[in-house]
């Protein structure tokens, strides 16, 4: 391992390490500005460069491996100028209407300019063109913001393989956008968000529904509900200061009843719904398969994550009918919303208001697509991100931190800890087999503290399998089968493991897909920076959200019992087609 | 980057049938690594500029997004989106040519043309372009007409130059004539 110093600390790296990753070892933190761990290094900022002793020119630390004897200096004279002047180069093109962006206090530009004691702008010049992109529901652009990082480039072809994002022109007439500097809305583009959740700056960013939200709190005509999605509760803490991985469900119900909705509900509670459509819905296409013989789409798709609908009919339009035709939680919470609870509390749909916060901002597209209207009008009103609500706690003047814990609302606020993991990558897969293994085989799911392993964590692809060794009289055919299973996280990972299935190489009868790396507590909607270790911190928590709960099996839960008795009927029935399931239509690429 | 140069036998072929042709330069580049700018040169000598219809086919045929097919034209000031003139004029910009009077030969082209850059006379004869070296700094100002480079132009020599790609139009439409 190589050995070398950096401002005269001795540190010794693996071979390959970058001079950025072992001045880390050393305690030494470089400035950076378009690099972004695990996902991209190219040097093309320039504002980590670094000086080595013996080299012509500075270095850019990010992209410089290491090697034996080096001496590095980061603090040198030069290097200090240097990095100053390059920052102050991006300045001198950049918007800087900081006291209104969005990103004000939370951008990471406006952090270099303060950490490296930037009081003066030496360069006056031309600027770059402003172009406002507000084309979709879910994400606005603002080309007089972007410092040109090309992070979102490579979340958007790489981690997403998307491509909607590519730089265009060159020189000083670069723009990072769509093709010919043309809209969102006119190129592939399926609303993730992933290009706004690791832009540096206030270039991309969810579009702002708060105002919105706070009309329809005002409006004393309006009864306005709210759900919060699984993800909400381990991230939401961020916004008021505290470590990734804090739990804050009772404190974000107590805020969410000062802003005054009339009622707390939980995206939850319909993903436990979701887990008994989907899984009968499983069920019936294995019937189909195995016992009537019938010609039917398998493997199954998940269908809660939005960017994943899109992406599908976009890219794969030909293997739809593998997609689970239930809706995802958030729109069966807006159909049960405006018309069981509506007619429990005397209301008529077209007099509620459903507000969602949603990790995603790809939520705010599919609220929006014209399908979404089965209670008579809109099933959801506004989607919210999380950063969103969290500004909107902090508009209110709510101090969060003295907040007291509370709880959801009945009657569609009670859910399991099967719910909970929809949250992150492998969860919603999870929460299935806890149920389907045992409606099939009557006995308790057999795996520890509940936790199909294998399906965990933050590999891009997982799979697992499950034998059905004895089974209740319903499900015999099932008896000795092996349900294979399959989870991808990142829409890179679902196109391999979708090439895999087409190609015939793997086989599966069931497969999870969520658009976001790490799934939803990695969305596009969440506070800003979600690393790696920022992942498993929130997974860490939804875990502890889950293993605290009695009630862990979405099957289990006495509100969905009650839901099918009083209103549903059973499920896949007639008023959960109409109400709970949808269909997708093929989009073309260009 | 050199320019395949564009069909000079002058046949009227319709749009589909060069988007036809398309398909099978595609097939035949989409098993090579970096197929896409060869692709878009050799659509461009097809079509004389690269219109959308043979951009998107090729973002589809290679599967590349439309917004990297664009961001490689937009990239490269010899790819054109719009139809172009028959003759292509480019004017050096680069150091040696600029301080050598290039930018005075662009505006005696402007103003002969009655063109800016970037645009098309209206007979559909000449386009005019600016460009950053073309490797002829002793010789400067240099500009090229398609593939011909012209050494030390002078704004009074522009007509000359002119003159002779317009007798070269004369003399094929003659002989296609006879």
């Amino acid at each position: 391992m190589p050995t070398l110093t950096i401002d005269n600390v001795h540190v010794e790296v693996p071979e390959g390490t970058s001079v950025l990753k072992a001045a880390e070892k050393a305690g030494v933190k470089i400035p950076t500005l378009c690099y972004l761990e695990d996902v991209q290094a190219i040097g093309a900022c320039r504002v980590c460069l670094v000086e080595v002793e013996g080299a012509r020119a500075l270095v850019a630390s990010c992209v410089t491996p290491v090697a034996e004897g080096m001496k590095v200096h980061t603090n040198s004279k030069r290097a200090r100028s240097a990095r100053k002047t390059v920052v102050e180069l991006i300045l001198s093109d950049h918007c800087g209407d900081c006291q209104t962006c969005e990103r004000n206090e939370d951008c990471e530009l406006q952090d270099l300019a303060r950490t490296l004691g930037i009081r003066e702008i030496h360069y006056t010049g031309a600027k770059s063109r402003q172009m406002v992109d507000e084309s979709t529901p879910a994400l606005v652009r603002d080309t007089a913001k972007c410092v040109l990082c090309r992070r979102c480039v490579t979340v958007c072809n790489e981690t997403q393989g998307v491509g909607g994002l590519f730089p265009q022109n060159r020189g000083f007439d670069t723009v990072i956008g769509p093709a010919f500097c043309s809209d969102l809305d006119d190129v592939v583009c399926v609303q993730c968000g992933q290009c706004g959740a690791v832009c540096p700056v206030g270039a991309i960013s969810e579009r702002d529904q708060i105002d919105e939200a706070f009309a329809a709190l005002e409006d004393p005509t309006k009864t306005v509900v709210v759900q919060t999605a699984p993800a909400i509760r381990a991230a939401l803490g961020e916004c008021f200061g505290y470590p990734p991985g804090t739990l804050v469900t009772g404190k974000m119900v107590s805020a969410l009843r000062r802003l005054g909705f009339d009622a707390v509900f939980d995206t939850n509670f319909t993903a436990d719904l979701t887990i008994i459509e989907e899984g009968n819905e499983l069920l019936s296409r294995l019937k189909k398969a195995l016992v009537d013989k019938e010609p039917v789409a398998l493997p199954m798709f998940t269908s809660c994550s939005p960017g994943w609908i899109k992406y599908i009919e976009y890219f794969y339009p030909d293997m739809l009918d593998n997609v689970s035709t239930c809706k995802s939680p958030q729109q069966m919470f807006g159909a049960i919303a405006k018309t069981y609870y509506a007619r429990k509390i005397g209301k008529k749909p077209e007099d509620m208001v459903v507000v969602s916060i949603m990790p995603c901002t790809a939520k705010k597209f599919e609220s929006q697509r014209p399908e979404m209207h089965d209670s008579g009008v809109r099933d959801v009103d506004i989607v919210l991100t999380t950063r969103e609500l969290g500004r909107m706690i902090k508009q209110a003047g709510i101090d969060f931190h003295s907040l007291p814990d509370d709880k959801m609302d009945s009657p569609i606020g009670l859910s399991s800890g099967a719910a909970d993991i929809f949250a992150n990558t492998g969860g919603v897969m999870e929460a299935a087999l806890r149920t389907v293994y045992e409606l099939v085989t009557g006995k308790p799911f057999p795996f520890n503290n509940l936790h199909v392993e294998p399906i965990g964590g933050l590999e891009g692809v997982k799979e697992a399998a499950i034998t059905f060794e004895e089974t209740v009289p319903e499900w015999s055919f099932l008896k000795g089968v092996t349900a294979r299973v399959a989870v991808a996280h990142g829409l890179g990972n679902a196109r391999s493991i979708i090439e895999r299935v087409r190609s015939g190489e793997a086989q599966y009868h069931f497969i999870e897909v969520m658009t976001c790396p790490g799934g939803c507590i990695g969305g596009g909607g969440q506070p800003r920076l979600t690393t790696n270790e920022v992942r498993k911190a929130r997974i860490g928590a939804i875990y502890k959200e889950d293993e605290g709960k009695q009630l862990r099996k979405s099957h289990e839960n006495p509100d969905i019992k009650k839901l099918y008795e009083e209103f549903l009927g059973h499920p896949l029935g007639e008023v959960s087609h109409h109400l709970l399931h949808t269909h997708y239509k093929p989009r073309v690429k260009v | 980057m050199t320019e395949k140069s564009a069909c000079q036998c002058m046949e009227e072929v319709s749009e589909e049938e060069l988007l036809a042709r398309l398909d099978d330069v595609i097939a035949e580049y989409r098993v090579k690594p970096g197929a896409l700018i060869p692709v878009l040169q050799i659509a461009q000598a097809m079509f004389g500029y690269l219109p959308e219809s043979a951009m998107k086919k090729i973002s589809l045929g290679l599967n590349k997004s439309y917004s990297e097919v664009a961001g490689v034209v937009s990239f490269y000031s010899f790819f054109s989106t719009v139809p172009r003139g028959r003759h292509m004029i480019r004017v050096c910009l680069g150091t040696a040519c600029y301080v050598r009077g290039g930018k005075q030969v662009l505006e005696a082209l402007k103003e002969k043309l009655g063109i800016d850059v970037g645009e098309t006379t209206e007979d559909r004869v000449f386009s005019l372009d600016v460009a950053r070296c073309f490797g002829a700094c002793g010789l400067a100002p240099a500009i090229m007409v398609d593939n011909d480079v012209h050494q030390r132009v002078k704004p009074a020599r522009i007509q000359a130059v002119l003159d002779q790609y317009l007798d070269k139009d004369a003399a094929a439409a003659a002989n296609a004539g006879r």
